[in-house]
């Protein structure tokens, strides 16, 4: 029963982190039909942006010591403030060019970031300790769970709640969900389009740091990789999900979170390494028969 | 107005160096068969497609090239051809969207509740379904939406192509009706794209004639809807003369 409880648990932490990366992806590409492949690259600056540069293996922490209230807030900031730069930097030369053009231009983006972080920190995972009161264990009906496991779960969920409430209820919410779904109309309608876009980028870059934060209290270790991982998975997410569907995402990435953990428990020993490959196999039985994904977004209209 | 606007889509040109001037308050009806270029014209205003050459000014701005979003700012609503309703909005989250740009002005929610009141006094079945989502209205209901979505900003100058494309006849004659009661009210300046002439020569007021581009004939509409040259634009028999 607890190792039940607790294979549930390690589903809907790891599905939360697929979720959160899903819907960053999903929310550019509602209002601009950008694939922003250098999302995971945003997750690890965050991360990264509380360093001394350095090639030590422990990190020289800047601003990594701060209490909980700061640091928090402060990678945040700095997620968000990396993808709005990318924003007026980057992609705002591309608003009219193809998506195919716009995806280029996002790897390419993800380099330069990568290189960036590879110049000041060189490819040695560093290790930090981020949060670490969260690492104690907690009793949850019988099992032992990692607080932050909990609190990964939590969290997401109250993000999940806290945008659908800014989504519906707020003037800037109703603005961004007329802009993803028709963006010369909104425009004809007076809507903002750098102001709804910039957003989209700053909600996106926070989302991305969240899960920096997780990850990095998760694993004790600041590596210019650990974003990658993830968003492989959150962009497979907003494929199953539908192209533009923000619940779509955060179902698929959730789906996507057990099936890993299921293989995972599942498998026999020999088989755990091709864990992935299982899990990529399914995605291509679920693309095979629903290839606009599991929810259809409005994503995938031309825009007018 | 427009001063020898061109719009052209890769080597199709679809407007020709068209100049119009609209007065405030006045009653524009461009008229003219498929393809003559009315849609264009209208896209060209609100800088939805920039001309490719020429000049656009409205409100005492040049706004050539200018972007939509700017000039809708200005004062103008423009209902595109084929609605453009936000299908996964409510009813009246649609109304609502464009009522953003004036939220620094005062008394801008008591403004934003009783144009929202106009609107559903003119369509009671909007009222009827404002929580519902808007894609599920039928196509005339939808062009209720749109039309009363573009009076719910206070416009200078409301740009209308085919407001009556999918109404019942009854429908039209409200529609209408509303307008001219708008324009009166608050001198108003309309703009109105139809296919046929009879709305206009109906409604009387300013109309021209568009076919391949061009402009053909200006004037008033009552006075040219008996026209031999209006028949001869529509039909074409022009060419052989
Ligand atoms: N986006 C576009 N790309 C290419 N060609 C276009 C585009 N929009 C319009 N055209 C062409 O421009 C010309 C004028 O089209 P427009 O839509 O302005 O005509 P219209 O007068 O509104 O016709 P209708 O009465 O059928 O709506 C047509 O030949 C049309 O094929
Ligand atoms: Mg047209």
């Amino acid at each position: 029963m607890t190792a039940i409880l607790q294979t549930v648990f390690d589903a809907l932490s790891l599905g939360s982190l697929y979720a959160l990366g899903a819907l960053g992806i999903a929310l550019i590409f509602g209002v601009m039909r950008l694939v922003n492949f250098a999302h995971g690259d945003v997750i690890a600056f965050s991360i990264f942006a509380l360093l001394w540069p350095s090639t030590d293996v422990v990190a020289a922490v800047v601003a990594g010591n701060l209490p909980w209230f700061l640091l928090i807030p402060f990678v945040l900031a700095m997620g968000a403030g990396l993808s709005v730069l990318a924003e007026i930097v980057v992609f705002r030369r591309f608003r009219n060019a193809s998506p195919a053009t716009m995806m280029i231009a996002s790897f390419a983006l993800g380099f330069v970031i990568r290189y960036f972080l590879l110049m000041l920190f060189s490819s040695r995972p560093k290790s930090i300790s981020l949060l670490p009161a969260l690492s104690q264990p907690v009793e949850v009906l019988g099992a032992r769970i990692p607080l932050l496991q909990l609190i990964t779960i939590l969290t997401t969920i109250a993000i999940l709640f806290g945008l659908t409430a800014f989504l519906k209820r707020s003037r800037f919410g109703l603005e961004m969900r007329a802009a993803a779904e028709n963006f010369t109309m909104a425009r004809v309608l007076g809507v903002r389009a750098n102001r709804v876009i910039m957003g989209a980028f700053a909600l996106s870059g926070a989302l991305a740091a969240a899960i920096a934060l997780i990850l990095g209290s998760q694993t004790g270790t600041a590596d210019i990789q650990m974003g990658t991982n993830v968003m492989l998975m959150a962009f497979i997410a907003t494929v199953i999900g539908g192209l533009g569907s923000l619940p779509g995402a955060v179902i698929a990435g959730f789906l996507l979170g057990a099936a890993s953990v299921a293989m995972q428990v599942s498998l026999s020993i020999d088989a755990r390494p091709f864990r992935d490959a299982f899990v990529y196999g399914a995605v291509i039985l679920v693309l095979i028969f629903r290839p606009q994904g599991l929810l259809a977004g409005r994503g995938t209209k031309e825009r007018v | 107005m427009l001063s020898d606007v061109t719009i052209r889509y890769g080597r199709l040109t679809a407007v020709r160096n068209v100049s119009l001037s609209l007065a405030e308050g006045e009653i524009l009806f461009v008229t003219g068969p498929n393809g003559a270029g009315k849609s264009s014209l209208l896209r060209a205003i609100a800088g939805v497609t920039p001309p490719a050459g020429g000049r656009v000014d409205f409100a005492d701005h040049d706004v050539t090239g200018r972007a939509p979003e700017d000039i809708a700012r200005l004062g103008l609503s423009m209902v595109p051809e084929g609605r453009e309703v936000f299908g996964s909005l409510t009813t009246e989250e649609n109304l609502l969207v464009g009522t953003g740009m004036h939220a620094k002005e005062r008394n801008w929610r008591a403004r934003v509740a009783s144009a929202l009141e106009e609107v559903y006094e003119t369509f009671p079945v909007l009222k009827e379904r404002r929580h519902g989502q808007a894609g599920l209205l039928s196509g005339g209901q939808q062009q209720m939406l749109v039309i009363g979505r573009a009076l719910m900003t206070n416009p200078r100058l409301v740009a209308i192509d085919e407001p009556s494309l999918g109404l019942a006849p009854n429908v039209i004659d409200l529609v209408y009706e509303r307008l001219i009661a708008l324009r009166a009210q608050r001198a108003l300046t309309l703009l109105i794209v139809e296919q046929s002439s009879t709305r206009a020569m109906m409604a009387g007021g300013r109309m021209i004639l568009m076919r391949g581009g061009e402009v053909l004939l200006d004037g008033d509409a009552r006075a040219m809807g008996q026209s031999e040259a209006m028949q001869a634009a529509y039909f074409g028999y022009g060419e052989q003369a």
